[in-house]
């Protein structure tokens, strides 16, 4: 039941190349900045772009271009739930919800349809028109419209970002519930990394068209491996070639990191771990350098300055901080952080 | 668009227009003999001529619905220089003048004519004169009409609506029937009119290719144009009688059928 | 729907026509005509020796009858009316946009048009109500048409045409393409038409259509349109005619 692919795909000036192994019963979600690829890798396994690789579902193999095998969409029993529903728009909710049955030759289709209607309580409105529907409940119905085929892949292209933030939760909430009880692979796509760390077991970071992690969501934060996973996490990132107990950045300065290893590494520091001063500070940071504020960033009961220096970084600090230093853009500040505060591992 | 004032200038122009569409209706409306109306109205050639205009003009329009739809659908489907042949080639009678078109339909299918020929020897089938030539006339001309307006709504229908109905396992008759045809009736709708209309107004091709025999194949802008030399007050009021039953539909059907699904 | 405009303003249209400004060369003046279908091979001979003779340069309006009437009677401008027959003259008379009198330049008779060869040995009028036999005529509001129908009527035969053209040189057209097997037209049209084969029709069913000619009241150069005429009465016009199959006067 698993899905094991291997997608490469090229269109114009960008190239998708990814390695994929799913199990059954496994919600992993594809995680990463739009343009990444993310949607191109959906529409592969779904047999809507051809690619050059070889995808193979539940043993049976759907596309392979060696043999120039290519099994079609309507033939691949994929389910696939688009971004923003795209129900039948002349077809009403039930309607809508049997049409793959019927495509299936399946007697009793509506019947069937409105068992799942009912289900996820809306067979209130089986006989509405999409139009009248709310954005949260298409999105569900949409969910169900797959659903109901009983596909062996579910791929879901950012299942929650066409909705209203406020309503976000409670579908995520069902389809939450909804996955839990699906029994075949499901992928989800989407650049939100909240959406993919409620709903996923598993996540694959894609950037550029090529996964650059993957993990469990504990995981892939704890050591993120690129810019847009270190910014979901919200610590500063740095990468550069370790020696002993320091690593030296690309940009020439070199920062105190003990048991740093040898050779390239990613060097993690929490924002909450960087200190600013208006004076160089004598003390045991080992890590202190000269910098200018970019920019200050209130974010709740914390403020977030960012600082260029020869080791650019983020700074966590109460806005009193922010008042008593007379911290503003373009203003010179000192950064300084402990080595032990620096997490250093393989990049 | 409302709440934007349009420029005056570009008011008076539109005017002009107007007055330009109007003055002629309103020279026919006023000129007409209405004291003869009812005579001529109910006159048997007067009928016939406006039964067989009915029928022929419809039976075109049905013919570019079954033929035209899939060729607008493969049109849209396809791209390059195939593409480019072969909409030059629907759309050429729209540039053609029609009497051009009448002359082109009898060298193909006139008795002498490149399949008239073989119809005529094999099966001893003769086209022109008869009213399945004048069907035949105004298809020729207005079938482009239709075409155009239902390939220009597929290019605009969202592809995903098709690519949900595979996904769903739906194959390709499925996925024609039941999604792409719904959600282009108002294509369909509108280029049905045009195509009605222009075959409605057919009259170049009509007279040269299938002649004019009245209850056979005199329709009625021919009508018109035999009357007018000859009893002109029956030509207004024949063109009168056209003009009625052509608004009559089109506001008709105009309600009905072009609400978005 | 802008066909149907077109018919309808046709009356509008029409005006347009005929009467209109050429340029001329220096000491050249121009005359338009409107005439006959059937006289457009002799016409437009006359036209050419009248350009050398009078340096008049002649611009012809050929239709049939029944509409170059309609034309002039709605305002369409012209120096010169040649008719296929004399009802459409006087009609133009009765309305006053004569010059003058009519006069007859010309007659004409009718023949049986066939395809070359007479492939399907049609003799008479009567072999025309044959089954199976493709017969297209002039519509009666043609004068050809008309002519026909009394013909026919001597003959006491009756025919179902194919079609009623609205010129008689569509009816010529149609046998000259094959699509029809016989039409009836005039004699000066199988003569100037070398595609098709005549058949004679016998003195006492065929019918003599006097053509006449006039000068126009809208006229705009009266003395070309007199000499536009006097050449078609002239010993010159008489025999053009003859030799493109009418009678003369």
């Amino acid at each position: 039941m698993s899905l094991i692919a291997r997608v490469k795909v090229r269109h114009h000036d960008f190239a998708l190349d990814v390695a994929l192994d799913v199990d059954p019963g496994q919600t992993v979600a594809i995680l990463g900045p739009n343009g990444a690829g993310k949607t191109t890798l959906l529409r592969a396994l779904s047999g809507l772009i051809e690619i050059e690789g070889r995808v193979e579902l539940a043993g049976q193999v759907l596309e392979d271009s060696a043999t120039r095998l290519r099994v079609p969409t309507e033939e691949r029993h994929v389910g696939l739930v688009f971004q923003d529903h795209v129900l039948f728009p002349h077809l009403s909710v039930l309607d809508n919800v049997a049409f793959g049955l019927q495509a299936q030759g399946r007697p009793g289709a509506k019947k069937i349809a409105l068992g799942w209607l009912e289900r996820a309580g809306l067979a209130d409105k089986a006989s509405s028109m999409p139009r009248e529907l709310s954005g949260g409940q298409a999105q569900r119905v949409a969910l169900l419209r797959t659903l109901a085929t009983e596909p062996r892949l579910l791929l879901l292209d950012e299942p929650l970002s066409a909705l209203d933030v406020t309503i976000r939760a409670e579908v995520r909430r069902e389809l939450s519930r909804q996955l839990a009880s699906f029994g075949g692979v499901r992928l989800i796509v989407t650049h939100d990394p909240l959406e993919a760390i409620a709903l996923a077991d598993r996540l694959v970071v894609l950037e550029g068209g090529r996964v650059v992690q993957s993990g469990t969501p504990e995981e892939v934060t704890a050591r993120p491996r690129s810019r847009f996973v270190a910014d979901l996490a919200g610590v500063n990132l740095l990468r550069g070639k370790a020696h002993g107990d320091r690593v030296a950045l690309a940009s020439g300065a070199s920062i105190a990191a003990p048991d740093a290893g040898e050779g390239d590494v990613f060097a993690v520091i929490h924002p909450r771990a960087v200190a600013l001063y208006l004076s160089r500070p004598e003390g045991t940071p080992r890590n202190v350098w000269q910098g200018q504020v970019e920019d200050i960033d209130l974010h709740g009961d914390r403020v977030r300055v960012r600082v260029t220096s020869p080791v650019p970084l983020v700074a966590e600090v109460t806005p009193a901080a922010v008042r008593e230093l007379r911290l503003q853009a373009g203003g010179a500040v000192w950064v300084a952080f402990k080595a032990t505060e620096v997490s250093v591992y393989p990049a | 668009m409302s709440g934007t004032r349009v420029p005056a200038a570009l008011v008076a122009l539109a005017g002009l227009g107007l007055l330009f569409f109007l003055l002629p209706l309103a020279g026919l409306l006023v000129r007409a003999p209405w004291d003869q109306a009812v005579a001529g109205i109910t006159a048997p050639e007067t009928v016939t001529a406006l039964g067989l205009s009915l029928f022929c003009s419809l039976a075109a329009t049905v013919v570019s619905l079954v033929l035209g739809i899939p060729l607008a659908l493969v049109l849209a489907k396809t791209s390059g220089s195939l593409r480019n042949v072969m909409r030059a080639l629907t759309t050429l009678p729209m540039v053609l003048p029609p009497v051009v078109g009448g002359v082109a339909l009898l060298l193909a299918f006139g008795r002498r004519g490149l399949v008239g020929s073989l119809l005529d020897q094999a099966f001893g089938i003769q086209i022109p004169f008869t009213t399945a030539a004048a069907v035949m006339a105004e298809t020729f001309v207005a079938m482009p009409f239709l075409v155009i307006a239902v390939e220009g709504g597929l290019r605009s229908l969202d592809p995903r609506y098709e690519e949900a109905a595979r996904a769903l396992g739906a194959r390709g008759w499925m996925v024609f029937a039941r999604v792409t045809l719904p959600l282009l009736r108002p294509a369909i709708f509108s280029g049905a009119v045009l195509c009605w209309a222009r075959a409605l107004g057919e009259f170049g091709a009509t007279i040269t290719f299938a002649g004019n025999f009245p209850g056979r194949t005199q329709t009625v802008p021919v009508a018109v144009y035999v009357a007018l030399e000859t009893r002109p007050d029956s030509a207004i009021i024949l063109s009168l009688i056209l003009l009625a039953v052509s608004l009559a539909i089109l506001v008709g059907l105009r309600d009905r059928w072009l609400g978005t699904p | 729907m802008t066909r149907r405009l077109t018919i309808l303003g046709l009356a509008l249209v029409l005006c347009a026509c005929g009467g209109q400004g050429t340029d001329s060369l220096p000491g050249e003046s121009s005359i338009t005509v409107f005439a006959a279908a059937s006289l457009q091979p002799a016409f437009d001979k006359i036209g050419a020796r009248l350009q050398t003779t009078n340096n008049i340069r002649t611009t012809f309006n050929y239709a049939g009858t029944q509409t170059l009437t309609a034309q002039v009677q709605q305002g369409a401008q012209g120096d010169v009316f040649a008719s296929a027959d004399t009802s459409h003259m006087t009609t133009l008379q009765g309305s006053g946009l004569l010059s003058g009198q009519a006069t007859i330049f010309a007659h004409n008779k009718l023949e049986i048009a066939v395809a070359k060869g007479n492939p399907k040995h049609i003799q008479t009028l009567a072999d025309l109500s044959r089954a199976g036999l493709v017969v297209v005529l002039a519509d009666p509001s043609v004068p050809a048409g008309k002519y026909a129908q009394q013909a026919l009527a001597k003959a006491k035969v009756t025919v179902h045409p194919a079609s009623l053209e609205l010129q008689v040189t569509a009816v010529l057209n149609k046998v000259a393409l094959g699509e029809a097997d016989a039409g009836i037209v005039y004699v000066s049209d199988v003569l100037t038409n070398g595609k098709v084969d005549g058949v004679a029709i016998p003195e006492e069913q065929n019918v003599l259509a006097d053509y006449p000619i006039a000068a126009l009241k809208s006229a705009s150069n009266p003395t070309g349109a007199r000499a536009f005429i006097d050449s078609v009465l002239s010993s010159d016009g008489q025999a053009t005619l003859k030799s493109a199959g009418f009678q003369g006067v």
